[in-house]
């Protein structure tokens, strides 16, 4: 596969919006930095799933939707929680399994909940959210609520008889549904070309009649622009809308991963389209970034990433005598 | 008033539609084709097609998009064709269904049933004759029911409904055909165990399918000097253990009857409390009738070697007084 080159071209946005974008992408890159550290460190246990190099997916698409739509994501999912308005702080206090943590520390990394935000995962069985999204939709159809319901998955999921199964039930009730697709390349560590018959993830999206947009998943403008135009023909009532985000996961698939499937060289490549620096490279051709303002700027996202630290470490255990509460209902 | 099984359950389910808007019936055959079982027959007409909506054959999509439609402020009724096809959408029933409430730390309820019919005994063989309750009520964080009655056919639904929490409703196929008496002032629940015969000798501990046939069994035992006392287990997950200890106390014999396979069934559970809980009451080993652990056959002589029968309960019954 030869790579395009890296995203480049004027950023079409007030300073204000575009540093915006960075600074959004840059609060995960941060903060999932230091969620690695702490995982060295054994504060955060489990699996840890890096969404480092694709930022610019989660940040360009929620920017694109509404506070009032439903998101349902996967188990790479602390970006989405993040950028929908989850404090660093909540989400960091869940990693560590402490109370304060937006599942009460009963979900860790993989399973951030929102009922507020409507986030409703966090779900760690791959493909197994898009039923989901579906049903919610058919929910704001039948209810007359005009809302869109944004489902995230990998690309691995489309190899899931839960993506064909949903993809044509949207299709067939015409739900408010946006599928987002993060193709980056591996399921875990298998290529797409060794897990999938047609590698042309739109083709595939497109059998079920659902208008399709293939997006460069690196360049936040792309992202944004593409996500703006899908969410547009959801919320006008068309039906679905499918889109696959070109992207790449820059570490390991969890926290293990000797990365036996992929040369170095291919991550190098990748990573020269990386969607942070490639973005403010771009700002700082126009001017509307400096290098003193982006230091500043990381400073300040430096001590978030701190104080969310500190406040998931001064954080509380459930008490053990909570343990079979919410099993069902009060 | 002189009702069927399935009667009972399609009225449960027009009275359901007509009382809450956000209430649906969605699965495979249940509008056009009236229902595989023919209990929504009529329904699409009374309620039209958004309400009563058809699906394609994806249980593991449909089954999901209740969960979603659920958490979105409506509730659901699924109807999967039968427990055979559920194992399609086991992973969301176990996986998200069950497991959204805790795993989210109390934010999320998800009002659903899912219906299904279950067992054998109609020489449909291996593939469609499956009894796996168990399956279900193995699982924490979903409810399960098993109406054995027109009365209970004709109640539990709404209290199913109108529980937060996942409801999985086992109807025995063999049970909509079967005629009752609904009292004028039926009233139920969706908590306790049901004492359908009042004995004194041995406890005889089924549900759904099997309740007709154990009835039988108390008959023919009766003519044999044994009185027996038939308890239906109506709510398989959470079990009513009390209502069990009490017959075993009295009764200080039990046998079990379940359809499910014997190793690892829902009648082991019951058993396993029954010892945990009631032990110094028994003056006899418990007893289990079970489907032999066999792929169900076609053929009819087959089949019913396979299945728990009256004569077998009536075997294992008499075994205790040995």
């Amino acid at each position: 596969m030869t790579l395009a080159p890296p995203p480049a071209g004027p950023v079409p946005y007030e300073r204000e919006f575009a540093l915006g974008l960075a600074r959004d992408m840059l609060r995960i890159r941060r903060m999932e930095e230091r969620s690695a550290e702490l995982y060295g460190e054994q504060k955060i246990r489990g699996f840890l799933h890096l969404y480092i190099g694709e930022e610019a997916v989660a940040v360009g698409a929620l920017r694109a939707l509404a506070p009032e739509d439903n998101i349902v994501a996967t188990y790479r999912e602390h970006g989405h929680a993040l950028v929908r308005g989850m404090p660093m702080r909540t989400i960091m206090a869940e990693m560590y399994g402490k109370r304060e943590g937006c599942s009460r520390g009963r979900g860790g990394s993989m399973h951030l909940f929102d009922a507020k935000l409507r986030l409703y995962g966090g779900n760690a069985i791959v493909g197994g959210g898009l039923p989901l999204a579906v049903g919610l939709a058919l929910a704001d159809t039948l209810q007359g609520v005009r809302r869109v319901t944004a489902c995230f998955f990998g690309e691995g999921a489309m190899a899931e008889g839960a993506f064909h199964e949903s993809m044509n039930l949207a299709a067939l009730w015409r739900v408010p549904a946006l599928f987002l697709c993060e193709n980056n390349l591996y399921a875990m560590g298998t290529a797409l070309a060794r897990s999938e018959s047609q590698t042309d993830l739109c083709v595939k999206a497109a059998s079920y009649g659902v208008p399709t947009l293939k997006v460069d998943g690196q360049d936040i403008v792309a992202v944004y622009e593409g996500a703006k135009r899908a969410q547009q023909h959801v919320r006008e009532g068309k039906g679905p809308f499918f889109v696959e985000f070109q992207t790449y996961r820059y570490r390991a698939h969890s926290m293990f991963d000797p990365e036996l499937y992929r040369d170095k060289k291919e991550v190098e490549e990748w990573k020269a389209r990386g969607p942070l620096h490639t973005f403010t490279a771009r700002l700082k051709a126009e001017g509307k970034l400096t290098e003193e303002q982006f230091l500043a700027l990381d400073a300040e996202v430096a001590k978030e990433v701190e104080d969310a630290v500190a406040f998931a470490e001064a954080g509380s255990w459930e008490p053990v005598e909570d343990l079979t509460k919410d099993v069902y209902a009060p | 008033m002189k009702t069927s099984y399935r009667e009972a359950m399609r009225a449960a389910l027009r009275e359901a539609l007509a009382a809450d808007p956000r209430v649906f019936l969605m699965g495979e055959d249940v509008g056009k084709y009236g229902g595989t079982y023919a209990v929504s027959k009529g329904l699409l007409e009374e309620f039209g097609p958004e309400r009563i909506r058809d699906t394609p054959l994806s249980e593991l999509a449909f089954v999901g998009a209740g969960i979603g439609a659920a958490l979105g402020g409506m509730r659901p009724i699924v109807e999967v064709m039968t427990v055979n096809f559920s194992l399609l959408a086991l992973d969301q029933i176990v996986n998200t269904a069950a497991l959204l409430r805790h795993m989210s730390g109390g934010q999320f309820s998800v009002p659903l049933v899912i219906r299904m019919a279950t067992g054998a005994g109609r020489q449909i063989a291996a593939q469609h004759s499956h009894s796996l309750e168990n399956w279900y009520a193995h699982v924490p964080g979903i409810k399960v029911l098993a109406p054995a009655t027109v009365e209970d056919a004709r109640g539990m639904l709404a209290p199913a409904l109108a529980d937060p929490d996942p409801v999985v409703i086992f109807e025995h196929a063999q049970l909509y055909n079967t005629e009752g008496e609904l009292p004028q002032n039926w009233t139920t629940d969706m908590k306790k165990a049901a004492v359908r015969r009042q004995g004194k000798d041995v406890s005889l501990i089924t549900y759904g399918g099997s309740l007709p046939k154990t009835l039988k069994a108390a008959d023919m035992l009766a003519r044999e000097g044994i009185d027996a006392e038939v308890i239906d287990l109506r709510v398989l997950r959470p079990l009513d253990d009390a209502t069990v200890m009490a017959s075993v106390a009295k009764c200080r014999r039990a046998v079990l009857v379940d359809e499910g396979w014997r190793s690892g069934s829902l009648a082991a559970e019951v058993m396993a409390r029954i010892v945990e809980q009631a032990f110094y009451d028994l003056d006899a080993p418990l007893a289990r009738v079970c489907s032999e652990e066999v792929p169900m056959p076609y053929a009819r002589h087959m089949e019913e070697a396979a299945l728990p029968q009256p004569e077998k309960i009536v075997a294992a019954s008499k075994g205790l007084f040995a």
